[in-house]
């Protein structure tokens, strides 16, 4: 456990910064695009085409989304499934990033629909269409939405149960806003566990037939990547990349808010990562031997340079660094590895879902519009936005919770106007098991709220 | 041989059943022998053992475009006078099926140049087709009779169909603000249905096209090949392609000339199918992950409070 004596200024940080200024900007620009998109069609904001039917924001705002948010259900597993309690401080902003980061797979789905409006066909059984892969994909990441909202409700409980103040004429509603909160509070923690399994399965379940989805187009997709191995494939980077991407988000985040980093924790995460990768990498050989086309890596296309790529950078990089125990212990090292693994899984997605994908039409051709980059833009933009605005609002992040506890008690007119908070002891079930691995950092908690 | 007789029934009074109008010529009995089956269904698929098809014999077509004209006729697509189709410049370019015109004719030379090929594609309506497969709402229906049919009501607009096609075939109306709607051949159903030919087949002057059930086809693309061994290669062109196509085509050139794919004798969606099937059998394997998870919980949440009591 870290003391955060040598960061805490006394200052709460604040959401607007100048870098924040910017991501704003991109996110209002590329909301505006997306209004523009949802008035005026596909085609005034796309280069989509009869042979490219799927851009950017399918390869990009889905398929990359989707595995990015893959930290959530890996790090529930080891820490709340597994019971490994030294990785609970990083289990909520993992879960806020999938949360925040599905959202948006949603958002991106329905900006990409011809028919958003139509899109509710996928939740009724008269439509469902169960041979398709792509409603697999649809019915799990709806389910497994809903469940990451679930997951996080004890997180809002916590932030306003017993602090209910809602503005001006719904604050007649406060006292039964409050008993809600309060009720779910108190039963949450005894379900949670359904949920947290029902969030491992889905995405387990989803994250392979994602792979699945581009087995049939068959003879477009390069035969380097094109394989029925593909559901196998993705689940594996999905695992392979979920630890890299708590570690890539955690590090941003303690430099972003001035705390130290969570060094055991992510050192710990680290160990786990080289062995799913080379499982993975077993798989890929595997793969290209079993179906003859290892020649293709030597045929100096385009195509094989990405494989290589894909693999050296992404795979083969990161498994010697994640390996080595003074280079996990390294936060620069770890920063490093767990980059090149999201970049190669990033590329992975990207070469089967766009790169790699050639059209039978002869010379047609696929470059993203700028309307389509703003918008994929905008949406990043936004995520950060929002995962900023709820690790400052709310008790995600356990380093910057003690800072904002500190600086409340320092300043207590510096939140806006509210009393100091006290903070309660977080997951009780969690506590309750670990009463040794999560010992109260002297001054910052306070006892908690008398339920009356 | 008499091309234009055609054995396929359509299904035009209600209270008698499809069987009784199949009317077996000798071809269908011959046909049918094959396929082992006297039913009205093939074994193992919902499709009518009497659905239909078309029979392209590219060493007939003279490249006049007719066709074209009368499918953008039938289908209330924009299109000119008649005398449009004499239009030879649109052969400057290769051209596909597109968002308000389902059929299109491309001029091809085969690859020694010495032949000149006029090349009618459009929606080949597999036998298994990938986009139904593909389509999660169930917008994309292969007809038991033979067309496959788009139905805007279901559709969301995910253009996966798009993406799964084999043969790229399916157009999309992006310039639709808020109602694009994936545009394709449909066999002509409707007219199908009341028993007449396609527009297409209807206008052919040339008989390039024949409709029919796909099995006669069959019998008489194999008759062709074989009373005429040096015309045309040993190939029809959707027997086997993808699983099979109600579209088939004879030609005097290698189809891979002509820029047909290659493809499997397997429908992708077969792969796909088995991938997704194999997965889910039972629900077992998504039950059994549910469980080793669940044991997980249990046996190292007991571990954990075991070592904190100790």
């Amino acid at each position: 456990m870290n003391t955060h004596s040598d960061t805490i200024t006394g200052v709460k940080p604040r959401f607007i910064t100048p870098g924040m200024m910017v991501v704003l900007g991109i996110a209002a620009l590329g909301w505006a695009v997306w209004v523009y998109r949802m008035a005026f069609g596909l085609g005034a904001t796309t280069n989509l085409s009869n042979a490219y039917p799927w851009g950017i924001w399918i390869a990009i705002d889905v398929a990359c989304g989707v595995a990015l948010a893959a930290g959530g259900f890996t790090t529930a597993f080891l820490a709340e499934i597994l019971h490994r309690g030294r990785y609970h401080a990083l289990l909520r902003p993992a879960l806020l990033t999938a949360m925040i980061g599905y959202t948006f797979v949603a958002l991106g789905v329905m900006t990409d629909l011809g028919r958003f409006w139509a899109m509710w066909h996928v939740m009724l059984p008269p439509y469902w269409q169960p041979n398709s892969v792509l409603f697999e994909v649809a019915v799990c990441v709806m389910c497994y939405l809903t469940v990451l909202y679930i997951e996080f409700l004890p997180i809002v409980c916590e932030r306003f149960a017993g602090k209910v103040n809602l503005p001006m004429r719904l604050g007649v509603l406060n006292g039964l806003v409050d008993r809600v909160l309060r009720l779910l509070d108190a039963t949450l923690h005894r379900v949670i566990l359904v949920f947290v399994i029902l969030g491992c399965l889905l995405s387990c379940m989803h994250q392979s037939s994602l792979g699945t989805l581009m087995v049939i187009a068959d003879e477009k997709l390069h035969p380097l990547w094109q394989t029925p191995y593909l559901p196998l494939m993705f689940i594996l980077t999905a695992f392979s990349v979920g630890y890299p991407m708590v570690i890539f988000e955690s590090l941003i985040a303690s430099r972003s808010f001035g705390l130290e980093p969570e060094r055991g924790p992510l050192s710990g995460l680290a160990r786990f990562t080289p062995f799913v990768l080379s499982v993975y990498l077993c798989v890929k050989v595997f793969d290209l031997v079993n179906r003859g086309v290892v020649g293709l890596l030597f045929d100096g296309s385009w195509q094989s340079f990405w494989y290589m790529f894909e693999i050296g950078v992404g795979v083969i990089g990161p498994i010697v660094i994640f390996a080595s125990p003074r280079l996990r212990r390294h936060m620069g090292w770890l920063f490093a590895a767990a980059t090149m693994v999201i970049v190669g899984v990033v590329l992975n997605r990207l070469n089967v879902f766009l790169i790699c994908y050639t059209p039978l039409e002869a010379g047609a051709r696929y470059t993203p519009s700028l309307g389509e980059y703003a918008v994929t833009a905008g949406f990043i933009a936004t995520i950060v936005a929002l995962y900023r605005f709820v690790v400052l609002n709310f008790p995600v992040i356990e380093g910057l919770e003690h800072v904002k506890a500190h600086a409340a008690a320092s300043h207590p007119t510096d939140a806006a106007g509210s009393p100091p908070r006290a903070r309660r002891p977080r997951v009780r079930r969690e506590k309750a098991l670990h009463p040794s691995v999560r010992p109260s950092p002297a001054g910052a908690v306070l006892p908690a709220e008398p339920y009356a | 041989m008499n091309s234009q007789q055609s054995n396929y029934a359509p299904p035009q009074t209600a209270g008698h059943s499809r069987r009784d109008f199949v009317r077996l010529s000798t071809l269908a009995v011959a046909a049918a022998a094959t396929a082992g089956t006297a039913s009205a269904k093939d074994r193992g698929s919902h499709l009518n053992s009497d659905r239909c098809g078309v029979l392209v014999d590219l060493t007939v077509c003279v490249g006049c475009r007719r066709c074209e004209w009368a499918c953008n006729e039938a289908n209330n697509n924009p299109h000119g006078p008649l005398s449009e189709c004499d239009d030879q410049s649109v052969f400057e370019r290769t051209r596909r099926p597109m968002a308000r015109q389902y059929t299109v004719v491309n001029r091809v030379k085969s690859a020694d140049d010495a032949k000149t090929i006029h090349l009618k594609i459009q929606c080949n309506h597999c036998e298994k087709p990938a986009c139904v497969s593909a389509c999660l709402v169930g917008a994309m229906q292969k007809d038991p009779r033979g067309p496959v049919f788009y139905d805007a009501s279901k559709c969301i607009g995910c253009r996966y169909c798009m993406v799964a096609c084999p043969f790229e075939r399916l157009a999309y109306e992006y310039d639709k603000k808020l109602t694009p709607e994936v545009k394709k051949c449909d066999l002509c159903r409707e007219r199908t249905r009341l028993g007449r030919r396609p527009a297409c087949v209807e206008m052919c002057p040339v008989e390039a096209l024949t409709f029919g059930t796909r099995e006669e086809l069959l019998t008489l693309a194999h008759a062709r090949i074989g009373a005429h061994p040096g015309k045309y290669v040993d190939h029809v062109y959707g027997e086997k392609e993808a699983g099979g196509t109600s579209w088939l085509y004879l030609s005097s050139v290698p189809f891979d000339q002509l820029g047909f794919p290659t493809l499997k004798s397997k429908s992708p969606a077969q792969t796909t199918e088995a991938i997704q099937h194999g997965i889910f059998a039972g629900f077992a394997a998504p039950i059994g992950l549910a469980t080793l998870l669940g044991s997980l919980n249990y046996f190292t949440g007991r571990q954990s409070k075991g070592s904190a009591h100790s």
